[in-house]
Parts: structure tokens; C-alpha cells; sequence
């Protein structure tokens, strides 16, 4: 199986993924309680101004009618107007996605770096202080709650010690850099602007790391798994049986054999990473999709939730495409068997 | 080398070991004597769990660090104590002057390398060629091993070849440092029968041209019989019988290894039931006092209640069975 067709398998099946998103996500929301119109209009407005506002907002046709609608929008790449912001959702999606991707990645990254050395290390000097040092983190890492740690850490970091930057994505008074991707650092990067960029990073530290705090734990004990697997396999010993070196044995021979079943972990790390972005991105005001959701499910911002859902469900078969390409990467027999 | 036998590569003298479990201690080696000289091929057969691969792998500290225990006796490997090497020592000694075949080639090399980087890593960790010249020699290897393509070999990966061929590429490395002493840890086991004989025939030829030593790990009598200068025969962690490969054979002294000439299916006669031994090892958490092999032996007797020594009983020969030594002695 080549990566063009894996790929190309894939983007089929994308879009009867996105058609049963849409059907579920709009039967449910058209299906709980509650009135749209209701919560814009106030509770005070009078009948005739509650049909005013349902005819406006298309609410007044049919169920079915609405979806028939709803469809023809989105397969011209229309997610329809959002009911509180009165604009376009996938014009505000494209303005907030950016932020929470931005964090999500930085996240990521920081997990990778941070749990895999940890897991290793776990691994070789198992038992030892190393690992039950490391073992404490990842417990701690799983059993915290974001919003503690968070707050926990914006007291240490930037209140009794102010190094770092609590909120926000940029230092106030310096300018965002000119939209191009929605990425600071990339943005900042290409405007040649190095003033932006490093008030971006540091800005992204503390949200970054609370976020990545958590899936550390997973990685690391992950990691330290299936490193203790392949240890114990023939290959190992045949290596150290014709005296290759410790580092070579560890890193040539048995870290990339124990990344292939971690990879599927590292996918769903980054989805988890973009929900717990949620919670992240309210305590440290980060400008993201996560408080742009909160707001639309609170007022039933039924075309946005969708558009959400629609553009979350296309990221998690986009995770899991990247996965499989990686698994191809790592594991010559996938890539050369399929 | 070491002083006493000039040419002794490998010298293991009443070794005892055992491995810690949750159950107890298991007395896995009671006190093995067994020693190769340079070039000679040494057969160590016995049934598993008699403790053959547990020596070899003692003697080269491949064994787990921390499960088992040198508990008596010592090793001398190229004249020094393998358990005192540094790691850095070690592995010079490993690859360079011992290399070690296992019995499983199907996960004996990684899975996610190419065959010729993992032959090439090894010979460029022990000698100074550039990665052309170790990619030659690399090619020369498996050509010796009669593989016929080497360059379409070592671009493939290992899940592409069959067992004997990936047991080939491992012979290949094993031999690829030019080692003084091979250990082959049951090479052919896990093999077809028809490519045995030809793995069997590869390492014999290749030791004896480039006058390498051969530990030969078996539990098969036809085979060791077949390729092996001297033999020793282990039970229960303990060596039975040792001498010349033809000498046991015409006439084996323990009563074990007559049980283990008796089971082999050439010198059985047709439509007739192989022979069994009957019983099995011993416990080796809590080992019976005296004669292991006591509880199977046909020929046991009140004598056999005391620790049979491992005694000359002809020149260059010697068993560890109470009525061998007692006919020697009435001789």
C-alpha cells in the first residue's frame, strides 16, 4: 500500500465522516430543549418579536426543511452565520482555531520532549530513583486538575515570581504580528518581527506546559512500556552480544521500535490536548476556540456548535491519517506490506 | 590468555549459579567444568533446562543483571573474569573475540533496519574501515554464507527473509569480527530440516577455515556428532561426562548419556518405539542430595547418595557416575 493511495483512502472516507457528523450533531441540537430565539431575543420580548427573530433566523421552517438548507451550505463550504456573533462561522472558527492549534502544538511538542527522554531513562534504570521520581510526575500529571495547576502555577510564576507572563498570548503594547497563518510565532517569524515572536513564546510557556503536564504522565508511562518490551527482545541481546555500545543499542536499536506503538498514544494526546485546551485557555484568557465554544453552547449557537463539531471531528480523521502516515515512517513492514 | 593452558580461550571451573525467583532461589548450575581452546569445536548437550545455554551465557554476562548469581566457581574468558570487565571491556570481548549465535533467528535482528546497517554497525564498532569497505565486507560474509545475492540482502529488511536466511546473516555477523570463539546457542532449532544440515555444514566450514573456536549448543546427540571435536554432556546443571566426540559415542560412561544415545531414531531399529528416559529433571529450587540423574537411572545404588566428582576415568575423558569411577579404580 503506497502513501498516496493510503492517503487518498483516507480523504474518501473523510467525507462520509463529516456527512454523519453533520446528520448527529444537527439531530441533537434541533432535539434538546431550549429556544434559540428565546435566549436572543431576552426573556422579556413579546411573541411577536420572538417570530420576528425565529423567521430571521430561519428557525421558523421545518426541522427537516433546515437541514435540507443546512447541507446545501455546507457542500459549498458554507457553515452558515453564527446566531450570537451575526458572523460567518468559519470566518470566526479560522480567527480562533489558530490560537488553540498554536497552544495544542506547543503542547505537544513539550510533552514529546519532555515524556519520551523520561520514559527511556524510566525504562534503563528501572526501579531506580530516576524512575520512582518519574512514576511521581506522571500521577501527578493524570490526577491534576488543568484549572489547579494552572492557577497553582500563574501564583508561582507570575505573581510571587513575576518571570513569566500569565495571560494573553502577546505582551500588551506590543503589536500582534499581520495575520498570515493565525500562528504568533510563525506570523511574527515571517514578518521579521523577533520583538513579537519572543513575547509570543514566552507567553505560550505556562499554558503550553500546564496543558502538556498532563499527557507527559501518559507518554512517559507509555514510553517506559514498551521500551521495558523491547528491551527484553532477541535483537537487543543479539546487539549486545556483538558488543555494540549502550547509547547504540538504546537509541538505534531499541527507542525506534518503541516509538511505533506509541505513536497511536501521541494521536490521541493531541486530541485530548486540543479538549483540555478548553479549560487552559479560560484561565489563562488565551484567545483560543475554546471560549468561543463555551459561549456558543451557552446561547445554543446551534450553527456554530455544528461548525465546530464539523471542524473537530475533520481534525481528529486528519490526527489519525497523520498517525498511520507516521506508523509508515517508523515501521518498514507497514510500509512495505500495507 | 591465561597461564595455565596456553591456547585456553574459555575456562569455567565448578561453576554454581542461580536465579532468584518469588519461589526461591533456583540452583540452576552445580558447579559446571568445562573448558575450548583455540579452534577446537566443543559440543555441550543435555535436555533443556539442564543448564547449557545458562553457562554459555554466563560466560559471555549476557544473563540479566540482578536475577542471576554467581554463587561459586569462577569464568575466565580470554584470561580475565567477565564479571569484573568494565562494561567498556566488555564490550570490546564481545563481537571482537566471542560472538554468540542464538537459537531464534526470527527476532534475533530488528525489525525496523535494514540487513546490511545492522552487519555493518557491528563491523565498524570493532574495526576501523569506512562504510564502503565495511559494506564489502559486509557482501563477502554472506557470500561465504552462500547467500547469492548479498547486495539485494542487505537492502532488504528482516521480515522480508526466511529463517534460515536470516540465520545466515547472523552467522555472518557473528563471524563478521573475525572472534576467536563463537558461541552457537541451538543454531538450527528453530529451523526446517533441510536447511539444518546446510547451517550446520556453514559454521563448520567457516571456523575451520578461519580457525575459530565453536561452542555448539544442542540437545541433539546427531547433530553435536556430527560437528564436534570433544563433547560435554550437562545434567541438571551439573557436566555428566565430557571427552572426545567419537570416545562418547563408541562408549558412554553415564548412564545419562547412554539414555541420550538410546533415544536418538538412527540407531533405533525400525517400527519400534523410540526410547523415553523416563522421569524428568530434578527440582532445581530444592535439588535431592547425591547423584542428580539418580532418581532416572536404571544403575543406581546406595553409592549413588553422595556427590559423584567429575573424575578421569581414561586419558582425556571423564564422568561423574560413582560406578564408573569405582570400576576405574577396581581396574
Amino acid at each position: 500500500m503506497s502513501l498516496i493511495s493510503t492517503i487518498l483512502r483516507r480523504l474518501v472516507l473523510l467525507v462520509f465522516v463529516v456527512a454523519g457528523v453533520a446528520v448527529v450533531t444537527f439531530t441533537i441540537s434541533h432535539l434538546i430543549p431550549g429556544d434559540p430565539a428565546q435566549l436572543i431575543a431576552g426573556d422579556k420580548a413579546s411573541a411577536q418579536t420572538l417570530a420576528h427573530v425565529r423567521q430571521e433566523l430561519g428557525l421558523d421552517k421545518p426541522v427537516t426543511q433546515q437541514f435540507g438548507i443546512y447541507v446545501k451550505q455546507l457542500l459549498s463550504g458554507d457553515l452558515g452565520q453564527s446566531l450570537r456573533t451575526r458572523r460567518p462561522v468559519l470566518g470566526d472558527i479560522a480567527l480562533f482555531l489558530p490560537a488553540t492549534l498554536e497552544l495544542g502544538i506547543a503542547a505537544l511538542i513539550m510533552s514529546i520532549m519532555i515524556g519520551v527522554p523520561l520514559g527511556v531513562l524510566s525504562a534503563i534504570y528501572k526501579d531506580g530513583p530516576i524512575d520512582q521520581a518519574a512514576r511521581v510526575v506522571s500521577v501527578a500529571g493524570i490526577s491534576m486538575p488543568v484549572f489547579w495547576f494552572g492557577l497553582a502555577l500563574i501564583l508561582l510564576f507570575y505573581v510571587k515570581i513575576p518571570i513569566l507572563p500569565g495571560s494573553g498570548r502577546i505582551t500588551l503594547g506590543i503589536a500582534a504580528p499581520p495575520r498570515f497563518t493565525g500562528f504568533f510565532l510563525v506570523d511574527s517569524l515571517v514578518a521579521g518581527d523577533m520583538k513579537a515572536f519572543w513575547s509570543s513564546l514566552y507567553h505560550l510557556i505556562l499554558p503550553a506546559f500546564v496543558l502538556a503536564f498532563a499527557n507527559l504522565g501518559i507518554i512517559t508511562r507509555q514510553i517506559r512500556a514498551s521500551m521495558l518490551d523491547v528491551l527484553q527482545e532477541d535483537y537487543v541481546r543479539t546487539a549486545r552480544a556483538n558488543g555494540l555500545s549502550r547509547p547504540a543499542i538504546i537509541l538505534r536499536h531499541a527507542l525506534p521500535n518503541a516509538l511505533i506503538p506509541s505513536v497511536t498514544l501521541l494521536g490521541l494526546a493531541f486530541g485530548d490536548l486540543l479538549y483540555g485546551a478548553v479549560l487552559t485557555e479560560t484561565i489563562f484568557a488565551w484567545p483560543g476556540m475554546g471560549s468561543y465554544v463555551v459561549s456558543s453552547i451557552q446561547t445554543l449557537d446551534f450553527p456554530a456548535i455544528m461548525g465546530f463539531t464539523i471542524v473537530a471531528s475533520l481534525g481528529y480523521v486528519l490526527i489519525n491519517l497523520a498517525v498511520d502516515l507516521t506508523y509508515m515512517v517508523l515501521d518498514p513492514q507497514i510500509r512495505e506490506l500495507g | 590468555m591465561t597461564a595455565a593452558d596456553g591456547d585456553s580461550l574459555l575456562e569455567i571451573s565448578d561453576l554454581s549459579l542461580e536465579f532468584r525467583t518469588y519461589r526461591g532461589p533456583i540452583k540452576a548450575l552445580n558447579g559446571v567444568s568445562l573448558n575450548v581452546r583455540a579452534g577446537e569445536i566443543v559440543g555441550v548437550v543435555g535436555e533443556s533446562g539442564c543448564g547449557k545455554s545458562v553457562t554459555m551465557m554466563a560466560a559471555t554476562r549476557l544473563l540479566p543483571e540482578g536475577s542471576a548469581r554467581i554463587t561459586g566457581g569462577g569464568i575466565r574468558l580470554f584470561g580475565s573474569d567477565p564479571m569484573k570487565l568494565s562494561e567498556r571491556d566488555l564490550q570490546h570481548v564481545r563481537g571482537r573475540l566471542v560472538s554468540t549465535i542464538f537459537q531464534e533467528p526470527m527476532n534475533a535482528l530488528n525489525p525496523t533496519r535494514r540487513i546490511g546497517e545492522q552487519v555493518i554497525e557491528v563491523i565498524r564498532r570493532h574495526q576501523r574501515l569506512d562504510k564502503s569497505a565495511a559494506a564489502g565486507k559486509a557482501a563477502s560474509l554472506l557470500r561465504d554464507m552462500l547467500i547469492s545475492e548479498p547486495e539485494r540482502i542487505m537492502q532488504s529488511y528482516p521480515f522480508e527473509l526466511s529463517g534460515g536466511m536470516r540465520q545466515r546473516v547472523l552467522i555472518a555477523m557473528a563471524f563478521s569480527c573475525e572472534p576467536k570463539l563463537i558461541i552457537a546457542d541451538e543454531p538450527t532449532t528453530a529451523l526446517d530440516v533441510t536447511v539444518q544440515a546446510l547451517i550446520l555444514s556453514l559454521i563448520k566450514q567457516k571456523a575451520r577455515s578461519t580457525g575459530t573456536a565453536v561452542v555448539f549448543i544442542s540437545h541433539d546427540m546427531a547433530v553435536v556428532s556430527q560437528l564436534c571435536d570433544r563433547l560435554y554432556v550437562l545434567y541438571a546443571g551439573r557436566v555428566a561426562e565430557a571427552g572426545t566426540t567419537a570416545s562418547v559415542l563408541a562408549a558412554p560412561a553415564h548412564p545419562y548419556t547412554r539414555a541420550l544415545i538410546r533415544c536418538l531414531p538412527g540407531l533405533a531399529p525400525p517400527k519400534q518405539l523410540l526410547e523415553q528416559i523416563p522421569g524428568t529433571l530434578p527440582d532445581l529450587l530444592d535439588p535431592p542430595a547425591g547423584c542428580l540423574f539418580r532418581a532416572r537411572c536404571r544403575e543406581a545404588n546406595e553409592r549413588c547418595v553422595a556427590v559423584p566428582p567429575l573424575a578421569a576415568i581414561e586419558p582425556a575423558r571423564r564422568a561423574a557416575c560413582w560406578r564408573r569411577i569405582e570400576e576405574t579404580q577396581a581396574a
